[in-house]
């Protein structure tokens, strides 16, 4: 069963075709990873699926509703999260508070006027979080300003942060990125462990392979806007038209 | 207590004593000593400390928990007063329609504007604040509403007053002739003479003070409310806050709507105290004044702005009655020759030349203790007391910006 | 006709201003990304350089002249310039009569030297700090400045008045053919247009033409590149805000024959030239200068008797109408670019 359709999606910016003719079908509690060289359309179809760009054709279906013209908090109020390259976190406040923020978000949807109740009072949600926490091993740093965490924690907590809203299909854009080999290990252990105890779908774009293989099910290539192929990992890595427009570079 | 923490009830009661003894606190040298002069209890004084602490308290919601800076909170008070002296004009003296429609009309006037101002963030808010209050004070001042109402709104360069002809439907055959709470006049004061210690309690000092308390309160309640902590998230991390499914965009009109109507209340209570209300107080002086206010007491902690709204009213009070003679008296004991340097040095600083100092201060504020008087306060505790907070920053607490 | 063009003339001298600041705005704001709340004040000090050469010009001895006296009898104090003294009473005459074109001589390196001191001294630490504070702590400096100037100069506007040779009106009409009488123009104002056209003209000469220029237009359309590109773009920046300040100090110089100098007009003008910024497109140098121009027009139009008397009172608060008009329909401004401050 599909929980992500894209249809024959374009996307130009100026003379620039970003995007042609996407297609793209992601099966539900599945890891789709999406690859391709810089330049693809990666961050550009990434950004149509959570409203920040709207695509100029085509059609982007979540559990059978279209995304498209939804602003970002609808969309994730669908149900879909986003990780960022670099952890988007609230750097101002505590671990904790970061966390109980999209339980608030996820309890009292987009927008609710409760100024004269505490976050104190606040107990089930505050328990909620703090399993979270607990879940990526976090919980003895709740109290932390989250501004003073090394960076693989602040990416932990900003996986927290989206877990915590139990999403249906979580975005990953480069949850690796400028990571060194053992925070990225971690990382793919915590997505991994995700993976298996969750019921969750999981969409990952990402220029590290070592990141791809140990965690997707599906790979989708991308080469200049367009994908080029679509297949298993085993099937990925032997694929001529991948070697030529890829991996020649990348080196697997 | 009340809902509060016990940290945060401490705070409550301390600011409630320190607000209901001001008149024995603020008055601390006898009457006829020389350091009489640096006395704040007076009626006037003190009733402008409590008003302009609700000011700049509603204007910390804000800036010091969205961070989005309004260059434009004084057309909020303008309008305030405006709504309060009108109620004046058709009811009678009690204050209290006057009040309740500014709250309203500076809560719907705030509506407007922030509605459009935060379509922009950034600078572009600033600006935006900025305009949109130096075109009402433009307005007022050329009564333009009233040239095409076809009646007097705002009075113009004169300001709004109320005249013997005016209305007054509930003032009655002797109704009393000045501002007043249900029969209680806001001028009527009971002096307490004490082994030459003089001491005025004033009720339109304690009828601002219970508003003072009660807006304190609610800022307690806000700033500890999921709502406040969505603002601190909206100054933290917008792009995120979109991305967890919340919509920061009436979240922070809520918080422009809510402080826009604490500025109106002040500016209500101005009017209050004395029964006028003139275009001046729109003029973007009066935006600057609450931004150092607040800023000089820090920004985004609950005491910061009552107390930075305090230390101006109060230095601006006195500074601006020390003059060369005071200044003569203070250093005849150095030799004829210092005495005048020390003057001529300082004398630019005193007298009309508060400003100056004022600029210079908020200067060093912002270059060198961004977190205001508050943070400067937390150093000096650090100083003495436990070094171990020191490495671990309080949740919550505003950093200083990156 | 006749009325249309003479508003547009009217709206000319303002509206040089305005582009002027707004220029000088949006070189810091565009090159530094800095917000600078004190520019106004910049404009109001050069305004004082003139007040300031005037005094010195006039600075004078006292002779007591036997041969005249007061109506009491008593023997009359004249007071001689010392110019007058050391060049003889005409050629000092006239070296008082254009002490305010001369001020520009004394202005440049004044406000060379406040410009670079108030970027090296302040502004420079403030680069990596949130905008609020940019604008919070220059707010600050434009208070001192405007109180330090109060101190000397005293709170009520002192008059500079322009040349002899340039004081009064002639009759623009008759040059372009229309009936005398019809578009008179005091000479001063079209002084004050050309002077700023030239100045306009100079510093878009000097960024498209210089090597330098070009390094500070590359700079203020992507800084990390040149600035991996081995070029010290901080000293050229300093440079670009020693030149806004210039540009601002000259506009204050030339406006004080058409607005007495006095100590708050900076920030009279500073709101304004926020607003013809912000209409015109944060860091367009061309939006900057044709919003000053627009806004200046638009605005003595409003001014007209016909049109007041249509919406009363509209000349105060047309420029925030349209601001506000602007920022609603194109967010970026007239001849704003991508990007430029958007989170």
């Amino acid at each position: 069963m599909a929980i992500l359709e894209v249809k024959g999606v374009n996307k130009r910016f100026g003379g620039l075709q970003a995007l042609g003719d996407v297609n793209l079908t992601v099966a539900e509690n599945s890891v789709h990873a999406i690859i391709g060289p810089n330049g693809a359309g990666k961050s550009t179809l990434l950004n149509c699926l959570v409203g920040k760009l709207v695509p100029d054709t085509g059609s982007v279906m979540f559990d059978g509703q279209s995304v498209l013209g939804r602003k970002p908090h609808e969309i994730n109020q669908m149900g879909i999260s986003r990780v960022f390259q670099t952890p988007e976190i609230f750097g101002d406040l505590s671990v904790l508070e970061n966390v109980m923020i999209p339980c608030f978000a996820k309890r009292d949807g987009a927008f609710r006027m409760h100024a004269i109740e505490s976050v104190g009072a606040e107990k089930e949600l505050a328990a909620k979080a703090m399993q979270m926490l607990e879940d990526v091993s976090m919980a003895e740093k709740h109290d932390m300003h989250a501004a003073s965490l090394s960076r693989g924690d602040k990416r932990r907590l900003e996986m927290a942060m989206c877990l915590v809203q139990d999403p249906r299909l979580l975005l990953l854009d480069e949850p690796t990125a400028g990571m060194a080999r053992a925070d990225t290990n971690n990382t793919i252990d915590l997505l991994k462990e995700i993976r298996d105890k969750r019921d969750i779908t999981m969409a990952i774009i990402e220029h590290d392979m070592h990141v791809v293989f140990s965690l997707a099910e599906r790979i989708t290539v991308l080469a200049q806007g367009t994908p080029l192929v679509e297949d298993t990992p085993e099937n990925i890595k032997g694929h001529p038209k991948v070697r030529e427009a890829y991996l020649g570079e990348a080196q697997v | 207590m009340l809902g509060l923490t016990k940290k945060d009830g401490t705070l409550f009661i301390a600011v409630v004593l320190l607000t209901v003894l001001a008149p024995f606190i603020l008055n601390p040298f006898p009457e006829n000593s020389a350091m009489a002069q640096f006395n704040a209890g007076y009626p006037d004084l003190m009733q402008r400390f409590v008003i302009f602490g609700i000011f700049a308290m509603g204007f910390n919601i804000l800036f010091g928990l969205t961070g989005y800076l309004s260059f434009g909170h004084a057309a909020f008070l303008g309008v305030g007063s405006y709504a309060t002296v009108w109620m004046y004009k058709l009811l009678s003296y009690n204050v209290l329609p006057g009040l309740v429609l500014a709250i309203i009309v500076s809560g719907l006037f705030a509506l407007l504007i922030g509605y459009i101002s935060l379509r922009r963030s950034g600078i572009y808010f600033s600006i935006l604040t900025l305009a949109f209050a130096e075109m009402s004070y433009r307005i007022a001042f050329s009564d333009l509403l009233g040239r095409f109402v076809g009646t007097t709104i705002t009075n113009g360069e004169t300001g709004l007053q109320v005249y013997s002809n005016d209305p007054q439907i509930l003032l009655g055959q002797n109704g009393i002739e000045a501002t007043h709470f249900f029969g209680f006049e806001m001028g009527a004061s009971r002096i307490l003479e004490m082994a030459g210690w003089s001491f005025t309690f004033n009720f339109g000092f304690y009828f601002c003070a219970v508003i003072f308390m009660a807006m304190f309160y609610m800022t307690i309640r806000i700033f500890r409310s999921p709502f406040g902590l969505m603002l601190r998230s909206v100054k933290s991390n917008q792009q995120r806050m979109n991305y967890t499914g919340v919509n920061s965009k009436p979240y922070t009109l809520a918080a422009f709507v809510i402080s826009g109507m604490y500025a109106g209340l002040a500016g209500g209570l101005l009017a209050a105290m004395d029964p006028l209300a003139g275009g001046e107080r729109m003029f973007w002086t009066e935006s600057g004044a609450v931004v150092l206010m607040t800023i000089l007491g820090g920004a985004g902690t609950l005491l910061g702005p009552i107390l930075g709204a305090g230390f101006i009213k109060y230095f601006e009070n006195i500074f601006s009655k020390i003059n060369d003679n005071v200044l003569h008296s203070w250093f005849a004991f150095l030799p004829d020759g210092m005495e005048n340097f020390m003057v001529t040095i300082i004398h630019p600083f005193v007298g009309k030349g508060w400003h100056l100092t004022l600029g210079v201060l908020f200067m060093l504020i912002v270059i060198f203790l961004p977190g205001g008087l508050v943070e400067g306060g937390q150093r000096i505790g650090r100083l003495f007391g436990r070094k171990k907070s020191e490495a671990e920053p309080k949740p919550g607490a505003i950093k200083p910006a990156e | 006709m006749d009325a249309i063009f003479l508003q547009i003339l009217n709206g000319l001298d303002k509206g040089s201003a305005y582009a002027l600041i707004a220029l000088g705005l949006t070189l810091i704001f565009g090159t530094l990304g800095v917000v600078n709340f004190a520019h106004g004040a910049l404009f109001m000090i050069g305004a004082f350089c003139a007040v300031t050469l005037q005094r010195i010009l006039t600075l004078s001895t006292e002779i007591i002249d036997e041969t005249k006296t007061d109506f009491l009898g008593n023997p009359l104090k004249v007071k001689t310039p010392y110019v007058e003294t050391w060049f003889g009473p005409e050629v000092g005459q006239s070296i008082i009569d254009w002490s305010v074109p001369l001020a520009l001589i004394i202005a440049v390196p004044v406000m060379l030297f406040v410009g670079v001191a108030m970027e090296r001294g302040l502004v420079k630490h403030f680069y990596k700090r949130p905008h609020a504070d940019q604008i919070l702590v220059t707010f600050g400096l434009a208070i001192v400045l405007q109180e330090i100037i109060k101190y000397y100069f005293g709170a009520n506007p002192i008059q500079t008045p322009a040349p002899e040779a340039l004081v009064g009106s002639f009759d623009f009409g008759v040059l372009l053919g229309m009936d005398p009488n019809v578009v008179i123009y005091p000479i001063w104002r079209l002084v004050y247009f050309i002077f700023a056209i030239v100045i306009i003209c100079a510093v878009f000469g000097f960024l498209q033409f210089t090597t330098f220029g070009m390094v500070v237009r590359a700079g203020m359309a992507d800084r990390e590149t040149v600035g991996l590109l081995g070029i010290d773009i901080d000293k050229r920046f300093t440079a670009m805000f020693g030149i806004a300040a210039i540009v601002a100090g000259l506009a204050g110089v030339m406006y004080g024959p058409i607005l007495a100098p006095n100590y708050h007009m900076g920030m009279d003008f500073l709101v304004l030239s926020f607003v013809v910024v912000v209409v015109g497109g944060m860091g367009s140098l061309p939006g900057a200068v044709a919003a000053g121009f627009l806004l200046g027009i638009l605005q003595s139009f409003a001014s007209m008797n016909q049109i007041k008397a249509f919406v009363p009172g509209i000349d105060q608060i047309i420029i925030y109408l349209i601001a506000i008009v602007v920022l609603l329909t194109r967010p970026r401004g007239l001849l704003g670019r991508k990007g430029v401050m958007e989170e």
